[in-house]
């Protein structure tokens, strides 16, 4: 108690006196960047997934091929969850004895829980959005619908056993993009109108989907509650299970933000361990002192321990509170960018944000602090004697430590974090030991040379410690804001070209083998670039190495549903563009004829397929054999068309195929499409525009989201700066003072400093601009699957940036000690 | 016995050596001192610098470990305690005055002299503090820094410092050595003052051969060896 009273005291004292700031700027800044990227991340995500949501529709989607019961409803209502039913199923439209198959969607009132239809009131109209659903008695259709059948809007056509009178034209519907290759046209009707229209018998091919939104935690009860249920045929799905390159695009945004946000950590621990440093040498006569006048070293050990303890409740608590203030400004910002309300902040992000600073202090602080704890009483007659240093092992080990658990925390990625915490820790070694060479290689230089280059140089070779920890501190502040910079400019436009503004827009299916030709020479003619069509043969895969496939032989859904239905297979001479091999190799012109398959990576992890396996498909009631010689990644967000398992030429050929391709149409181009369906009616077309504005605009709201939180890290940055210059302060008051005293100009003093530090910036910017080359590449190739390109400009920008920076801060940071007089200095030392 | 013995001589060497090995041999600094010092008694060690003063006045505070020989303090000899001991048996009962004052610079005067107070768990650290600084004259000065206060001052806070928590026994560096001859007689003035009205034990390390004579005996370190004269 006594301890605490006391510890609270000094630290009262120790702010006053100014003793403290930067250590609590520094932890102050480390937690309102954890926090404010904590709010903005989690909601910002949370804002990208319900807009990603879109593409089921909802939050949350229930697939079966039987009604839903009532309890699976209750449930949800419990829960306070929105929902909606959809019931899809093929049918036939009959007009004038014309007949087309379509796949009929009959909705509930709720429809869409996310995302909107778009709709046409004529075929000529602009697109709407809207929050209807098709009334009793009514039918929405899709486009190509009417000229198949010779409709117009107003016309009557008969579904099963009901009429219905066109009203509107369907051209989006956010689900529909779940179910890319679906065939026949769309045609939508009102939920309460399909008993009548005596369609779903039992043999019916009918899937019954079940949509649910609302708040995260409910979902998840939802969720869980629901697996307990024991129920059979139901796929749950969300959007993480929905599209691949969605998935895709959603993971990697959340990445880049969680990299940001850990970036920012890094920094603030920098300058928290480097304020620590200096708290402990100026701390130390305090220490000494109370040894003398009696204080236990365990007494000493509690009061800055409690006083740490102390600080960092309260510089996280208003870490915190300055997290929020600032993550309500970024919404702000890019608030309005997103479609719907963002949603508000959980108060997860406060508690991570007090489990930071608490962490960081720790981790970064303690064991020097509590140094402080030995330092020798006898301090008080020989000014030299300091404290013991601390145990090398003890404050790595709590460094790691703690940086390990913020990392993994911030990051939620395990391999991730321990590639960045290896290459920092390998960076960490590297920066020192470089730090050290340099400044012993700057010693000669002195004694060559004059004025004050001379004074420059011997402030950087006066403490070799000291400029060593200056250097790593600088540099590994400029290091990580180059990685950051790099993530931000070069991973964010690979990422964005991994779409190209000509990636594939159209689709065409369905395609006969006679109408290959046909389809290639309208495509040529028209000067649209196309590597298709390809051929698609159906098949389902009943047998690996010799184990026969079922559901039963997966737990996981998405397995038992491969493991249930017919794969798009297809043969191929060479391997498409967009792939890479992962392990085997791709068949030469010679194996051509061999039985082999390549079969995508993804797919041969959920069915469990290794390489060197022999797969039976059937096709068309024939056995084909094969043996895995390959293994393939596929970027799926390319949207080229891409196969999970292809086979040679020798295997597949000669199997009933239809082709199908993709190519980008510009919109000027578009009579061709209709060219093309003219001569070809048996061809579907699939326009995918709009799917692909989603993936975009979900990709740059993730970069715009990164770029915001970037301004932060900057300033974590500068702090990092200001925390390096001070850790030299005290002797350079106190050289400046006597130089001054001894005749020295402040023009002179000024341009010492000034070399001083651009000195030191630029020796950092060398150090760090390597060290980023190499955490970078490793990131993008490791982490993002991304090209990596060298960056030189980057060395450009490390080394003249630093020089400027450092520079510039350290002459701005010495002003006062040129401008007072030498007395006054002297007396503040 | 040993509690009459600590009272009667709360302070005493016997065959005090310090030496320290450095790569030209072996140095040193201190040898076979013997010392007893009586309570209430003011001891002034003289001596020209390097002879070893400081150094003596640190093994006897307990604030290092002496080579050879025995330091006790209040009758304990100080090498049977480790340094936590050491720090115990001084806390309350040791004041210090040391030459560069030693005054914390993140604290005010008052804050200075409360440290050692609160430190021995005293009652009403700010009412005892207050009385010590207003009899060092320094009533005016209790929320200035020490960089706000001049030399003098500054000594007269850590004599304050000193005194404040009544200590038995005051081990002063080189008190005046910073100071001004005026300002010097001024502190030393206080510093005999209080020593006297408290009955306090003072050892003083100086090589002010003035105010060496103000002190009921004075000894003579030279290479490390005391020479006594009354």
């Amino acid at each position: 108690m006594k301890a605490w009273s006391l510890a609270l005291k000094l630290l009262r004292r120790d702010w006053r006196a100014g003793e403290l700031r930067l250590l609590v700027t520094a932890l102050v800044i480390a937690v309102a960047s954890v926090t404010s990227v904590g709010f903005f991340t989690d909601r910002i995500e949370r804002a990208m997934q319900s807009q990603a949501a879109e593409v089921l529709a909802a939050d949350l989607r229930l697939d079966s091929s039987q009604p839903f019961n009532e309890k699976l409803l209750q449930a949800a209502d419990q829960r306070r969850l929105r929902s909606a039913q959809t019931v899809g199923f093929p049918s036939v439209i009959l007009n004038d004895g014309n007949t087309q198959l379509v796949q009929v969607k009959a909705v509930t009132q709720t429809y869409p829980l996310r995302g909107r239809l778009l709709i046409r009131e004529s075929t000529t109209g602009e697109d709407l959005p809207t929050q209807d659903i098709p009334l009793p008695g009514k039918i929405w259709l899709e486009e190509r619908l009417l000229p198949l059948l010779g409709l117009d809007i107003g016309d009557v056509i008969k579904l099963g056993q009901l009429q219905f009178q066109v009203s509107r034209i369907i051209t989006y519907e956010p689900d529909r993009a779940s179910n890319l290759f679906q065939l026949a046209p769309r045609v939508m009707i009102n939920r309460s109108d399909l008993a009548a229209t005596g369609l779903l018998g039992p043999a019916s091919r009918v899937r019954y989907r079940l949509l649910l939104a609302g708040e995260a935690s409910a979902l998840e009860g939802y969720r869980s509650w629901i697996k307990n249920q024991d129920l059979k045929n139901i796929q749950i799905e969300d959007i993480r299970g929905a599209r691949p390159e969605l998935r895709l695009a959603l993971d990697r945004g959340g990445r880049f933000l969680h990299l940001t946000a850990a970036t920012a950590i890094l920094l603030c621990v920098v300058a928290v361990a480097l304020s620590s440093r200096r708290f402990v040498e100026r701390q130390a006569d305090t220490s000494a002192l109370m040894r003398c006048l009696g204080a236990s070293q365990r007494q000493v050990g509690q009061i800055f321990f409690l006083r740490l303890l102390s600080l960092g409740l309260i510089a996280s608590l208003a870490g915190t509170l300055i997290g929020l203030l600032l993550q309500s400004l970024l919404i702000g910002l890019v608030g309005h960018w997103f479609t719907q309300q963002i949603p508000s902040p959980t108060p997860w992000p406060l508690f991570s944000g007090l489990g930071t600073g608490i962490l960081v202090l720790l981790g970064f602080s303690l064991p020097s602090v509590l140094r402080l704890s030995r330092v020798p009483p006898l301090r008080v007659f020989r000014r030299h004697l300091g404290a013991p240093s601390v145990g090398y092992q003890l404050s790595i080990a709590a460094a790691l430590a703690s940086l390990g658990i913020l990392l993994i925390w911030q990051i939620g990625d395990d391999k991730l974090a321990f590639q960045l915490i290896s290459g920092l820790l390998g960076g960490l070694v590297v920066l020192l030991l470089v730090s050290r060479l340099l400044v012993t290689l700057l010693k000669p230089l002195r004694t060559r040379s004059a004025g004050s280059w001379r004074y420059g140089l011997a402030s950087l070779s006066r403490n070799p410690a000291t400029t060593s920890v200056q250097l790593t501190g600088f540099g590994l502040g400029i290091t990580v804001l180059l990685i950051l910079a790099m993530v931000r400019v070069d991973l964010l436009d690979n990422w964005r070209n991994a779409l190209p503004a000509e990636s594939p827009n159209q689709f065409l299916i369905n395609i006969q083998p006679h109408e290959v030709d046909g389809v290639r020479q309208i495509l040529h003619a028209g000067g649209i670039e196309s590597d298709g069509p390809f051929p698609m043969i159906r098949g389902r895969l009943i047998r690996i190495n010799d184990q026969a496939v079922s559901t039963d032989s997966y737990a996981s859904p998405r397995a038992q549903r491969l493991a249930n239905r017919d794969f798009n297979l297809s043969l191929a001479n060479e391997m498409q563009s967009d792939n890479k091999i992962v392990s085997g190799r791709w068949w030469s012109p010679e194996q051509y004829d061999k039985p082999w398959f390549s079969v995508e990576e993804g797919l041969a992890e959920t069915l469990g397929i290794p390489m060197d396996a022999e797969l039976v498909f059937e096709v068309a009631g024939q056995e084909i054999k094969g043996v895995v010689t390959n293994l393939r990644s596929v970027q799926w967000d390319s949207f080229n068309v891409n196969f999970f398992v292809v086979g040679t030429p020798g295997l597949m050929a000669g199997q009933p195929a239809s082709y199908i391709t993709s190519f980008y149409l510009p919109k000027e181009k578009r009579p061709l499409l209709h060219q093309l369906i003219q001569q070809y009616p048996s061809i579907t077309a699939l326009d995918v525009s709009a799917l692909m504005q989603q993936v975009r605009a979900i990709m740059d709201r993730g970069v715009m989201a990164v770029e915001s939180v970037f301004l932060l890290t900057l300033v974590a940055g500068v702090i990092v700066l200001y925390a390096g210059i001070q850790a030299s302060r005290e002797l350079r008051i106190q050289e400046a003072a006597i130089l001054r005293t001894l005749g020295l100009s402040r023009r002179r003093l000024l341009l010492s400093v000034m070399l001083e530090f651009t000195l030191l910036g630029g020796l950092a910017g060398i150090i760090s601009a390597g060290l980023a080359s190499v955490i970078s590449y490793a990131l993008a190739t490791a982490v993002f699957e991304l090209a990596w390109q060298p960056n030189y400009w980057m060395w450009v920008v490390a080394i003249l940036g630093g020089a400027l920076g450092v520079g510039i801060a350290g002459m701005a940071a010495s002003w006062s000690l040129l401008n007072n007089p030498p007395l006054a200095v002297i007396r503040k030392i | 016995m040993l509690q009459t013995s600590s009272l009667q001589h709360p302070v005493t060497a016997s065959g005090l050596t310090k030496f320290v090995d450095t790569s030209e041999g072996r140095l040193d600094i201190l040898q076979q001192v013997d010392l007893k010092v009586e309570g209430g008694e003011a001891v002034a060690i003289l001596g020209a610098s390097g002879s070893g003063k400081s150094t003596l006045l640190g093994l006897l505070a307990g604030l290092d470990e002496a080579s050879a020989g025995e330091a006790c303090l209040f009758g304990t000899p100080l090498h049977t305690l480790n340094e936590d001991g050491r720090a115990a048996l001084r806390a309350g009962k040791v004041g210090f005055v040391f030459q560069s004052f030693q005054l914390l610079s993140g604290m005010t005067a008052l804050e200075n002299v409360m440290l050692p107070l609160e430190l021995a768990n005293h009652p009403s650290p700010d009412e005892a503090a207050k009385t010590a600084l207003a009899q060092a004259g320094l009533s005016e000065r209790l929320h200035h820094y020490p960089s706000q206060l001049s030399g003098g001052e500054q000594q007269r806070v850590a004599i304050a410092r000193a005194f404040a928590p009544d200590p038995k026994v005051l081990f002063a560096d080189e008190p005046t050595a910073n100071l001004d001859s005026h300002t010097g007689e001024r502190v030393a003035e206080m510093l005999f003052d209080l020593q006297e009205k408290n009955g306090t034990v003072l050892i003083l390390v100086t090589h002010d051969e003035m105010l060496a004579r103000r002190c009921d005996r004075r000894l003579h370190l030279k290479d490390g060896r005391l020479d006594s004269n009354r």
